[in-house]
């Protein structure tokens, strides 16, 4: 079974966070979470391994400011 | 209106009960004459146990109500014979389509596997299943008393006391056991003080029943947010007899009373079906729900069944037909029990059993309700962009959940089952599992179990017929070189196997060869015998 890759892992990252950015440029609030919505459903469907996916989640919700 | 709504199906009788001066004993009383009751009384019929049924009403029940009977359902109400006439009568449906604000964003089919006695589902008004099963219980000799209402339940270590009150006065009735199949509302639960704990959804649903003369097809159309209900859901599905039945979700600050009124009713359907489908209202009902089941179903000797055990959103239609495999469940049982052939522990496993099956159930209705309704601002956020990624791409569409339809649940962690000795047999079939259907001799699989314990042996030898201290185990022999679907779905990668068969059609213990200590130790297990 494959792990979360918390380490770096994105050639050209900047690239890629120019092009994140990019792609919500010009939307609204609402048209930018739905699309920050479908990206996450696709990027989670590519990854398709239960046990990454929950890692993530625990990862995501672990490393934001305490609610 | 439709005249079954206004004929009494088992008019009141005054019953020789009612005359003498001790309570009448009886061995078992169901309360309830809906799906769930009558089914039982038919199935204790069938394992040679009287019972009455007694109900505070005298007529179906009114409005199509549950209308989908899951593939499950159609092989118990077999078992029970009463499984062709609702084939029959039913409306059998395979394509759905799900609709986003104004467009089809994609259609399912639900191609069932072929090989199988019945459809994946039919559509057939509950008050039709009502009287399919009324004519099979009559057949039966079994008694119905209408207009036959428990007012008390005093319940004994050794019976139960009821008292019934009747047009002509109360009477009273001493019962070994009880079956409460008296419904989400159940009175015997209440006159209990038992708990009824859950989730309560804040929501309103309009069901309408129209007969009209439209050329929709025999699908099941789903919109979610559409033009002519903004925000909400609609469901569309056909029933018998050219009525369909739509539901609209209104939300949870409305006026019940108001939005009922036809005045208000129609236009709405007007705005779904189009201005120029003549359609006629048939029945009307606003229904809230919840999601909620008591903390245990046996009570000593009293026992809940269906919806007065467990309740569900109707999402994937997991009310009637989770009733019906809880009668699936406790008629051995209770008979076995009764019959002196397994200790009355047999019956806490009835309890186990189905609490598993009520919790898988309102976990998928629940599910499907937070995914119809969303219910905070991000849970709408994610449901939309899945449906929108669902037109486009096919990844996205098993996330879409307008109901997790019905399926039977598998009694995986049971203290019935015995072993699983067969290895490299098939997963679907293993102990615990409801049998799957196969082609076999000039008819299917399935119609050779039930009622009794069956030892199938595939390829290889198993006696006619075992005595196991008063249980008669039937044997049954299946040559696969006739039957591939049957070697597919017991056998899968081994040669041959033996399987043990409870008389719910549920896998008990499977094995490579017939050894005759080990299925009667199996059987043993199966009956609650303490290991």
């Amino acid at each position: 079974m494959s792990r979360l890759t918390l380490s770096p892992n994105i050639q050209g990252a900047d690239d890629f966070y120019a092009n994140l950015l990019a792609a919500h440029e010009g939307l609204t609030k609402a048209q930018s979470d739905a699309l920050n919505a479908r990206l996450i459903l696709i990027l989670a469907n590519h990854i398709g391994d239960r046990a990454v996916l929950d890692a993530a989640i625990d990862a995501a919700k672990s490393a934001g400011p305490k609610p | 209106m439709n005249k079954i709504f206004e004929t009494p199906l088992y008019p009141y009788a005054r019953s020789v009960d009612q005359q003498t001066a001790e309570p009448a004993a009886h061995k078992v009383v169901i309360i309830g004459a809906g799906p769930v009751g009558l089914a039982m009384a038919v199935d204790l019929k069938q394992q040679g146990i009287d019972s009455i049924i007694l109900d505070d009403n005298d007529k179906v029940s009114f409005g199509s109500r549950a209308i989908c009977f899951a593939k499950r359902t159609l092989e118990i109400a077999d078992r029970l014979g009463f499984g062709d006439p609702l084939v029959e009568k039913g409306v059998v449906w395979n394509l759905g389509k799900v609709f986003f604000d104004d467009r089809k964003v994609y259609e399912f089919n639900l191609l069932p596997e072929d090989g199988h006695k019945r459809p994946a589902f039919i559509n057939l008004q509950q008050y039709y299943f009502e009287e399919y099963l009324v004519n099979r219980a009559r057949a039966l000799n079994i008694d119905i008393r209408g207009r036959s209402r428990v007012s008390a339940v005093e319940p004994h270590d050794s019976h139960v006391d009821l008292t019934v009150e009747t047009p002509d006065g109360p009477y009273h009735i001493a019962a070994d056991w009880v079956i409460a199949c008296d419904g989400a509302g159940s009175p015997t639960r209440s006159m209990m003080g038992l708990d009824f704990v859950g989730r309560v959804f804040e929501d309103n649903f309009l069901i309408a029943d129209v007969t009209m003369d439209a050329e929709f097809p025999t699908e099941r159309w789903f919109w979610f947010d559409p033009p002519f209900n903004r925000g909400q859901s609609a469901l569309l599905h056909k029933q018998p007899d050219g009525v369909w039945r739509i539901d609209l979700q209104l939300g949870w600050d409305i006026d019940k009373e108001e939005e009922k009124k036809p005045e208000n009713v129609i236009p709405r359907l007007k705005a779904m079906l189009g201005d120029d489908v003549a359609f006629e209202l048939e029945w009307v009902s606003i229904y809230t729900f919840q999601c909620r089941r008591m903390e245990k179903f046996r009570h000593g000797r009293v026992l809940f069944a269906g919806d007065s055990a467990h309740q569900v959103s109707p999402f994937g239609a997991r009310g009637a037909n989770s009733g019906l495999q809880d009668v699936d469940n406790l008629g051995w049982k209770l008979a076995h029990v009764i019959h002196g052939t397994a200790p009355e522990t047999l019956l806490d496993t009835y309890d186990v059993e189905r609490i598993h099956g009520a919790d898988e159930n309102i976990l998928n209705s629940s599910r499907s309700t937070d995914f119809i309704t969303p219910k905070s601002e991000t849970s709408r956020i994610f449901r939309d962009a899945v449906l929108d990624l669902s037109e486009h791409h096919p990844f996205a569409r098993p996330l879409v959940n307008s109901g997790r339809l019905s399926m039977p649940c598998s009694y995986d962690a049971s203290g019935l089952n015995g072993v699983d000795a067969l290895t490299g047999a098939p997963h679907r079939s293993r102990p615990g599992s409801p049998c799957p259907d196969a082609p076999f001799m000039d008819g299917y699989f399935l119609s050779n179990l039930g009622g009794k314990f069956v030892v199938v042996g595939l390829n290889t030898d198993v006696p006619d017929q075992l005595d196991i201290d008063g249980v008669r185990v039937k044997g049954l022999h299946v040559d696969t070189a006739h039957y591939p679907l049957m070697a597919e779905r017991y056998l899968g990668a081994v040669a041959a196997g033996v399987y043990l068969i409870r008389p719910d059609q549920h896998v008990t213990a499977r094995w490579s060869e017939f050894d005759q200590a080990a299925v009667v130790a199996a059987v043993k297990t199966a009956l609650g015998a303490a290991v």
